[in-house]
């Protein structure tokens, strides 16, 4: 069948990093594609391409037949390609009417027509399977699920031609799953060419017609549905390079020494259930799974920064409240956060403000910082991490990525904490300093630290931690250690096919 | 459906309705113990003294549901006044000529704040202080010293009460509101103003078009406060340079603008809810003359008042569960 749109030899690079090297796509009127790989495998990328919210470096786009380029996401919308992402594009104070028709509202005589609006609103609600929600209610009322409900609403007002959906069931209950689904179907026989991603395997097989498998920004393999198995898919979609150095693994701590942390089923807002696990001093592990499983809520929970987390803590054995990032800190705590730039560091203050802030009393005599003393212990630590920065007085946004991290890290290292949490703490940053971090790990591991590492690099996970939780929909679905712990076990466990097969 | 239309369209003006009652109240009580109580010289110096206020809420209104800020209203309005009390005077045609010229540069004003925000790319905060400073500098050179006149025929029949005791300025205000407020409001540019506000990315990746809707935001807010401006001349037959009015009528028009209920995040409330805590925040200045109380009486209420609006506002954070969300 014809392509409505095609994607010939796009390539995407964001700073040094390779996003996307002459990946292909094309996808069909009538059909739905599913798109597939690991967390980083370029398909985020590719469909922001599709909808004019990134511009390729190379290769073409072609709609119908014809060259385009898409400037800006209104272009791309105007030429037919409706986008749901996974960040919702949505307006909290506005209603739902008023969102549904923000691009292009019925207008007469130069104002809004209230009523055609909500008529519209009311038709793209039906379509969407959504009746019951008002357009009238702000969306901010409105739980998660309906309003990924409204976002396809909003997008299907549009009257796309193409509409891409990015994990927009990861967000549904599930009811909206069984409407989505319904609907989407139906978009397919009334001709509309879907382009679907999903890391839950379960819907691919239900609602593919095609899938095309990306790896390390490339296109692996475009096939029929049906013609391939799970492991069959999986096994095109793991093969990452494991080339960085990892320091060797010593042997594990025994299971009777008391664990620097401990949590016996902690539970957060829906989003976290029934977690248990346990960390020893000498201990790396590991936070497994697909992005936005919850793993970053569980640090964030650990660190006292959610509220109305419920389940036990323990820290050194002791049960403990942690209600704030201050509790934490004096529990001995520390998070490396995984927006450095917005939570982990203060980008206009110098290197040796930053490194010192968390544990300033430390320096400090009736409140008043002794300079000398926090210089010498700032440059110490500047020296242990070797911190590249031309003067300890520079600002820290000037410094790289990875001198930002190592900043990062060093400040919760002169507090010398019992339990350091990191979340991706390598993402975005160069191959030497991702092997420092790495062996500063195993070193802080060595001298009694309990690690635990949150990675979306499965290759990071095996080649630095000694046991590795998966988690799915906010539990832990499994535990892998030892020679247990490899790529195709991850993978398939992160989509949960092993333990949806047992179910 | 469990919730009804009337349900939502409540829901949506119940900041707005509000602060209505919140006037309603304070003016009852003002009213009640004013010695010549509800007459229409009252009536009319009331209106006359809140409608300015107002107006200039409204200008303030707009950026602020952008999620801006525009501290050179208070500002535009001195030197719409400075300007009024040189140019509409003369014969009926010229007067109206000169308005006309006064409410041109009154939107002109705006229109820079917005060119220098939107391309600039400064904040609205600053751009205003700054732009707001040099307008003051031009009312300087234009009146020196307070003085100069307005077409008394113009500046009476705008100040005083209709036929059946009606302020007629009320009926400028609600004018200002059916021509400039509702359709902006009803328009494009107006949704596009509070998806802004709401939240910057969605709109963008909307497809919303943010340049044009932050100037014709700005450009309106110029021209509501030339607007009071000139009705300022009205009422006082003069125009003066007056860093003080100025200043008092920005601070003013924010904490109007607050207690209306339009959140200073931008992305909800609306202009209606402003006139009314304009009105409100005039009561309580002139409720301590009808009392008799100290004048020290007259800030700590306002401030009261003020904070107890806020703090209406900021329940809802009560229910945030990821603490981080605090902060951003």
């Amino acid at each position: 069948m014809q392509p409505i749109l095609e994607l010939i030899d796009v390539s995407k690079r964001y700073g040094g990093v390779r996003a996307l090297e002459g990946a292909h796509f094309a996808c069909a009127p009538g059909r739905i594609h599913a798109l597939l790989g690991e967390n980083g495998a370029g398909k985020s990328t590719l469909i922001k391409i599709m909808a004019g919210v990134v511009q390729p470096d190379e290769g073409r786009i072609v709609l119908q037949g014809q060259e385009r380029r898409f400037a800006h996401p209104q272009e791309a919308v105007s030429a037919g390609i409706a986008c749901i992402f996974q960040e919702l594009s949505l307006m909290p104070d506005l209603s739902v009417a008023d969102n549904i028709c923000i691009t292009n509202p019925p207008c007469k005589f130069g104002l809004i027509d209230r009523r055609a609006q909500r008529r519209i609103a009311e038709a793209a609600l039906a379509r969407a399977g959504a009746e019951d929600i008002h357009p009238l209610a702000p969306v901010d009322s409105l739980s998660l699920s309906r309003r990924q409900m409204v976002e396809i609403a909003k997008a299907l007002a549009r009257e796309p031609k193409v509409l891409i959906l990015d994990e927009a069931t990861s967000a549904l209950a599930a009811a909206d799953v069984q409407r989505v689904f319904a609907l989407l179907k139906r978009l397919r026989d009334e001709g509309l060419a879907v382009v679907y991603i999903s890391h839950r395997m379960k819907e691919i097989a239900e609602l593919a017609d095609d899938c095309s498998v990306f790896r390390n920004g490339r296109h692996v393999a475009t096939f029929a549905a049906g013609t391939h198995s799970d492991a069959q898919i999986i096994e095109m979609m793991i093969g990452r390079d494991l080339d960085h150095a990892y320091p060797p693994k010593p042997p594990l701590p025994t299971v009777s020494v008391t664990p620097a942390l401990e949590t016996r089923g902690l539970a957060w807002n829906g989003r976290l259930h029934d977690i248990s696990l346990a960390v020893r001093p000498g201990e790396i592990v590991g936070l497994g799974g697909l992005d936005g499983q919850g793993q970053r809520d569980f640090l964030l929970a650990l660190f006292g920064v959610l509220s109305g987390v419920s389940g036990e803590l323990l820290l050194g054995g002791k049960a403990t409240q942690v209600r704030s990032p201050q509790q934490a800190k004096h529990g001995g705590l520390a998070l490396v956060p995984e927006d450095r730039k917005t939570d982990g560091l203060m980008l206009p203050m110098s290197v040796r403000d930053n490194l010192s802030f968390a544990s300033l009393d430390r320096f400090s005599r009736a409140g008043v910082v002794r300079v000398s003393k926090e210089a010498k212990a700032t440059d110490d630590i500047a020296l242990m991490l070797s911190i590249k920065a031309p003067e300890p007085g520079d600002p820290v946004g000037t410094l790289s990525g990875g001198n930002q991290q190592k900043v990062v890290i060093g400040k919760w290292l002169l507090n010398a904490p019992q339990v350091l949490l990191l979340s991706d703490p390598t993402r975005g940053i160069d191959v030497g300093t991702k092997q420092e971090i790495y062996a500063l790990l195993r070193r802080l591991a060595a001298d009694g630290a309990a690690v635990l590492l949150y990675s979306t690099d499965y290759a990071e996970l095996i080649g630095c931690c000694d046991r590795v939780a998966v988690f799915y929909d906010g539990r832990i679905v499994r535990w892998l250690a030892g020679p247990e712990l490899t790529e195709h076990a991850l993978v398939s466990s992160a989509l949960n096919v092993a333990v949806e097969a047992v179910v | 459906m469990t919730k009804t239309d009337l349900h939502y369209r409540l829901r949506e003006h119940r900041a707005a309705l509000a602060a209505a009652l919140l006037f309603a109240a304070i003016f009852a009580l003002y009213i009640a113990n004013h010695q010549m109580g509800w007459t229409v010289p009252v009536l009319t110096t009331a209106t006359n003294k809140g409608v300015l206020l107002a107006i200039v809420a409204m200008a303030q209104t707009l950026p602020v549901l952008a999620a801006g800020i525009d501290l050179s209203v208070g500002m535009v309005f001195v030197l719409a006044n400075c300007l009024a009390s040189h140019l509409v005077v003369g014969s009926a045609l010229q007067a109206t000529l000169g308005a006309g010229v006064v409410l041109a540069i009154g939107a002109l004003c705006g229109l820079l704040n917005g060119v220098i925000i939107v391309y600039g790319r400064l904040q609205p905060i600053i751009t205003t202080l700054a732009t707001g400073t040099i307008y003051y500098g031009l009312s300087l050179g234009l009146r020196p010293v307070p003085g100069g006149e307005i077409h008394a025929g113009l500046a009476d029949a705008l100040t005083g009460a209709l036929p059946g005791g009606v302020p007629a300025m009320l009926v400028v205000l609600l004018a200002v509101v059916l021509i400039v407020w509702v359709p902006y409001r009803r328009s494009v540019v107006g949704r596009a103003t509070l998806a802004i506000g709401s939240s910057l990315p969605a709109a963008y990746m909307s497809g919303v078009n943010i340049g044009r809707t932050i100037l014709v935001t700005y450009t309106l807010a110029g021209l509501l406060a030339a607007i009071g401006g000139l009705l300022l001349t009205c009422v006082t037959y003069s125009g003066e340079a007056s860093a003080a009015i100025g200043g008092v009528y920005t601070l003013n028009s924010i904490a109007a603008v607050v207690i209306g209920g339009t959140s200073l995040a931008g992305g909800a409330g609306s202009a209606i809810g402003s006139i009314f805590g304009a009105f409100a925040l005039r009561t309580i200045g002139d409720l301590l003359f009808v009392f008799d109380l100290e004048p020290l009486w007259q800030p700590l209420f306002q401030g009261v008042i003020l904070l107890t609006a806020v703090s209406l506002g900021a329940l809802r954070l009560l229910k945030v569960s990821n603490r981080l969300d605090l902060f951003k």
